[in-house]
């Protein structure tokens, strides 16, 4: 495991740590969308912010993958068995904000960014 | 583990429809697959697809969703799948299957070829625009041929002919069945349940013609094709489709010598073996003690027994219950057993026909009355359940029988789960009993999803959820585990109970109540309850800091989320009355930011397509113009739609249009389990439809008759009358009551009819409760709306002043940018999601 990501970090240099927004821009036990230039292309994030929570900040892919609409950080926060999970707003599947698992259907996933509070900046890994 | 296994004997399954697809699901979990090397061949282009839903191919599902399965499965298990090529011969004396592609050798064949659509020998009957019911791609050729047609016929009035004659309903065309027997469904009903369900099918438009038979099919002169019947009476029609029975797809088997019955069908044991050992046969080409099964269970149970024979394995198949619940046309028909009540000498029966509501109930009983040999239903198949399992399990019947069809203000005297044996089937379509039930909660299962999963049980047709639901709960109750009714795993209580909870501690927020009452960080189900909750109590603005996280997207936006992500946006527009001013900027607005306008069932207007970021420029010049928030996004009060009334209308005695504003402006903003839509109408004739709202309004010569708990939708309920001749602050005060005490007694998205219909004691209770104040509540109820009315502010007017709240109105908090992918296009001269 551990070795797997040291690989991945060293085949691509050109993932670093960016800021993305600041934390004033966050809602608390809410979701806020954020625009994400990487190397592959643009991508849009959505950011979760559960303050008090062990892992504060979660990144997550914005779109939803069973509407196709860029959604998902309008959707409502919560746990399922103790996992902080989101709601999709269209059809409701929820997602883990962990690993981006869908509860309803283990064939989806969406994808996870690391991200943390840098200062008052939010900072991502792309 | 890893010697050399003995090579893997060749099977080859011929047809791909859904009993040859269920043997390959069966082989693949039973692990037979070390022992068989399979090679599936199919006729139709596309994979094993669920034929029973066949017809909801018209209704919206493509050909994808009906699959029962993909290529990758096939190709995962090491299956091979040859789709679009169909067996022509069996070479028994090479033991080898022939294709126009080339020759197979086999150790063991499955025949699972189906049946075919029987299509009489009606001179003509081959004539362009003449069709069969049975694969998408008959389908597909309906579809097409429907689009130069007005009008159509089905001939053959069965259970397949029906559904058929409702695809062609929907396709819009003109549609008659032609039945050559004297009534409808000859097999499953007798001649009084196929009156009614003639007359039930006439009034939807369907031509019903009985004892017709067709002698020619010729050239019209008004449509397409003249059918020519046995009196010379004729009937023109466009299209044809023809449903006149099944017959077994038995020409291979025909043609290599294998044993056939006298009217079709390859003859099997009850291992499903044919006269060649080496070749079996199951699904509606085998033909089982002289019968042929037509429907997907017995097949699937034939599968089993063909995999118990392939692994030599103990299952056998030993016939099937061809009872059927069906909704044909819209109409509930069920069939039981011995319905005609001809299997059985001595058999008596009970009747019960209701020509008003069209209802027709039929028990057949032996001579002793003690057991139940067979039953039809027309019309109401909610006693169907509780009949299949005494005539399943044979039970004892009740002293008077009849009592299981009487009607009965909670329908038939339901069977508690309790007195089901454990032989009982629950879910017919996987076998599944209520024996295999108690087995899965046995070995751990707490939930009903857990028993779901482990049984298959109510994954088919789903026909059974109602029974599997009462049967778990009944069992883990019975377990000692307490079968929860608390809202969600984050507080053990009810909505009820929350709510006196919240009022009765003045709780304000979210974090407090969690806090205090609950544990973890709420989800979506006990979030937006509580901000209902909250807001019913405190009416605070939902956009407050406090409240955004609760609340569902549509009302931290203020707006309904779209199926694209953009949002409508619907300003209130009392009793539908809107000056010419007012209609104007309307117009302009949805011209300024490309919005797609629509008129609602509400009387007012919707405008779909906003981007987020333009929500709150739109609604500064909506409110600039003197609009404000519709609330068409909360579960709150919605729309109050009124007729024109005693201004203009010559009948009418009262202002309706003026009491319908006056209505609106007082319980606007009143946020509640579910949405309450009103109607107010200015005399009886009832323009405004409010006996179908919440709340009805009806003028009298001398006030108001006030009804309650009416609903439209999905299962529409008659408000029934509440008070009558009500003053103008008597209706207000009434509704004030009756209001409040919905709101704080009724489940999370419970609509009025819905509490109405579970409230003990009933119209009666809620009587006695409001208009005699037997609780001593009034006046509190009356306060309590007081303060939600008194604390009433417009949504959007309060956000879009506070510049904190606009934040969230961004596609993206780090970049100005619209979401580039919400594409539109346009139809109609108007925009609308690509
Ligand atoms: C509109 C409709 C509604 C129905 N509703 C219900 C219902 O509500 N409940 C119910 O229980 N049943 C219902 N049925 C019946 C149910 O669909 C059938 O009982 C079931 O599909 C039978 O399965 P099968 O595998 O035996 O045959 P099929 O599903 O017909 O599959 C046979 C397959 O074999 C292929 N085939 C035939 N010959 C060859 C060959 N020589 N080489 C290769 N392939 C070949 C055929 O093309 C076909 O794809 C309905 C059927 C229809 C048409
Ligand atoms: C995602 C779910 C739904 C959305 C977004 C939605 C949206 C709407 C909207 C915007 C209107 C216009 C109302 C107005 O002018 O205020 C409306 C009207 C209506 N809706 Fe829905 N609706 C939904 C679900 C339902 C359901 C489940 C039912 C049935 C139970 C239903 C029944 C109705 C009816 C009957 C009307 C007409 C109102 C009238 O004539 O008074 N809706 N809906
Ligand atoms: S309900 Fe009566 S008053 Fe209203 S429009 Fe109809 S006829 Fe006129
Ligand atoms: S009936 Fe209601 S829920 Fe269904 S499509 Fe129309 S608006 Fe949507
Ligand atoms: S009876 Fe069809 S799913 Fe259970």
């Amino acid at each position: 495991m551990n070795t797997a990501t040291a690989l991945k970090d060293e085949a691509h240099t050109d993932v670093t740590w960016q800021p993305l927004c600041t934390k004033a821009d966050l809602v608390a036990f809410s979701g806020v969308a954020a625009w994400l230039e990487t190397a592959e292309g643009p991508a849009q994030v959505a950011i979760f912010y559960l303050p008090g929570l062990e892992q504060e900040l979660y990144a997550l892919e914005h779109r939803d993958p069973f509407s196709g609409a860029n959604v998902i950080a309008r959707g409502i926060v919560g746990d399922i068995k103790g996992d902080a999970v989101v709601a999709s707003p269209i059809y409701k599947q929820h997602f883990r904000l962990k690993d981006g698992s869908c509860v309803e259907d283990d064939s989806v996933t969406l994808r996870t960014w690391p991200i943390r509070l840098d200062g008052e900046k939010i900072v991502i890994e792309a | 583990m890893n010697t050399p296994a003995s090579p893997k004997q060749r099977l080859i399954i011929i047809g791909n429809g859904m009993v040859g697809h269920h043997l390959v699901e069966q082989l693949v979990e039973q692990g037979a697959l070390e022992r068989y090397q399979v090679t599936v061949f199919g006729e139709e282009r596309h994979l094993a697809y669920d034929r029973v839903h066949l017809s909801e191919y018209f209704s919206g599902r493509d050909a994808e969703s009906l699959a029962l399965s993909t290529a990758d499965y096939y190709a995962e298990h090491g299956i091979e799948l040859r789709l679009n090529e169909a067996v022509f011969a069996i070479d028994r004396d090479v033991s080898e299957v022939v294709t126009d592609q080339d020759r197979y050798p086999y150790d063991r064949v499955v025949l699972a070829t189906g049946s075919f659509p029987f299509v009489p020998p009606i001179p003509g009957n081959d004539r362009e625009g003449c069709l069969v019911y049975r694969t998408l791609e008959d389908l597909d050729a309906i579809r097409a041929a429907a689009e130069h047609a007005n009008t159509g016929v089905v001939v053959g009035g069965g259970l397949l002919g029906l559904e058929a004659a409702n695809a062609l309903r929907g396709l819009d065309l003109d549609t008659a069945v032609v039945e050559f027997a004297p009534r409808l469904m000859p097999m499953q009903v007798d001649s009084e349940g196929g009156e009614l369900l003639r007359e039930k099918i006439e009034t939807l438009g369907v031509q019903v013609l009985t004892e017709r038979a067709t002698q020619r099919i010729e050239d019209g002169d008004t449509a397409r094709h003249r059918m020519v019947f046995q009196d010379d009476k004729i009937l023109e029609t466009d299209l044809i489709v023809f449903s006149a029975g099944i017959r077994p797809r038995d020409e291979l088997a025909r043609d290599c010598g294998l044993e056939i019955g006298e009217r079709g069908g390859v003859v099997i044991d009850d291992q499903c073996l044919t006269s060649d050992p080496q070749i079996l046969a199951i699904g509606e080409v085998a033909l089982w003690q002289q019968s042929i099964f037509g429907l997907v269970a017995p097949g699937y149970q034939m599968a089993k027994a063909a995999l118990a024979t392939l692994t030599d394995g103990e299952t056998r198949f030993q016939g099937a219950d061809m009872s059927t619940k069906l909704k044909l046309l819209g109409v509930d028909v069920g069939s039981i057993g011995d319905a005609h009540g001809n299997q059985n000498p001595g058999a008596r029966n009970f009747r019960y026909l209701d020509q008003i509501k069209q209802e027709y109930r039929k028990l057949v009983v032996s001579s002793d009355g003690k057991k139940l040999l067979g039953a039809m239903l027309v019309g109401d198949n909610g006693y169907f359940d509780t009949l299949m399992q005494y005539y399943d399990n044979g039970l004892e019947l009740p002293e008077d029988p009849a009592s299981l069809i009487l009607p009965s203000s909670e329908g038939a005297p339901a069977l508690g789960p309790d007195a089901l044996p454990e032989t009982a089937t629950i879910c017919s379509c996987h076998n599944v009993t209520k024996g295999d039930i108690c087995a899965s909660l046995d070995a751990g299962a707490v939930d009903l999803a857990t028993v779901k999963g482990d049984t298959k049980a109510s994954s088919g047709c789903g026909g059974c959820a109602a029974l599997l639901k009462s049967v778990v709960d009944h069992e883990l109750t019975a377990r000692g585990v307490e079968v929860d009714q608390s809202i969600c795993e984050h507080f053990h209580y009810t909505r009820q109970e929350l709510f006196d909870i919240v009022r009765i501690e003045g709780i304000k927020t979210f974090s407090e109540l969690v806090e205090k009452h609950g544990h973890g960080l709420g989800c979506d189900i006990c979030k937006p309850a509580v901000a209902s909750i909250l807001a019913s109590c405190f009416n605070e603005p939902i956009t407050d800091a406090a409240h955004i996280p609760l609340q569902d997207t549509n009302d931290t936006f203020m707006a309904n989320m779209q199926k694209n992500g953009t949002y409508s946006v619907v300003p209130r527009i009392a009793g539908g009355e809107i000056t010419p001013d007012k209609l104007v900027v309307l117009g302009q607005v949805a011209q300024k930011y490309d919005l797609y306008t629509k008129i609602t069932g509400g009387q007012r207007i919707d405008l779909f397509g906003a981007r987020l970021e333009d929500l709150p420029d739109i609604w500064g010049e909506l409110i600039e113009a003197g609009f404000e928030t519709g609330h068409a996004y909360g579960k709150s009060l919605r729309t109050v739609k009124s007729c024109v009334g005693s201004t203009w209308c010559r009948y009418g005695v009262q202002d309706s249009v003026g009491m319908a504003i006056r209505l609106e402006n007082r319980y606007k903003g009143l946020r509640a389990p579910h949405k309450i839509k009103f109607g107010v109408s200015g005399c009886t004739r009832e323009c405004a439809e409010a006996q179908s709202k919440d709340i009805g309004v009806i003028a009298t010569e001398h006030g108001w008759n006030l009804y309650v708990c009416g609903n439209g939708g999905m299962r529409p309920r008659h408000a029934e009358l509440f008070a009558t001749d009500l003053s103008d602050e008597e209706l207000f005060s009434t509704i004030d009551r009756f209001l409040m005490f919905y709101v704080r007694t009724a489940d999370r998205l419970q609509r009025t009819s819905v509490w109405r219909e579970n409230l003990e004691g009933g119209l009666d209770y809620l009587k006695e409760v409001i208009l005699d104040d037997s609780l001593g509540l009034g006046d509190e109820l009356e306060r309590q709306m007081q303060t939600v009315i008194d604390n009433y502010q417009c949504e959007w007017a309060n956000a879009i002043s506070d510049p904190d709240k606009l934040k969230r109105f961004r596609s993206f908090v780090n970049d100005e940018r619209p979401d580039p992918d919400i594409i539109m296009t346009s139809e109609r001269g108007q925009l609308r999601p690509a």
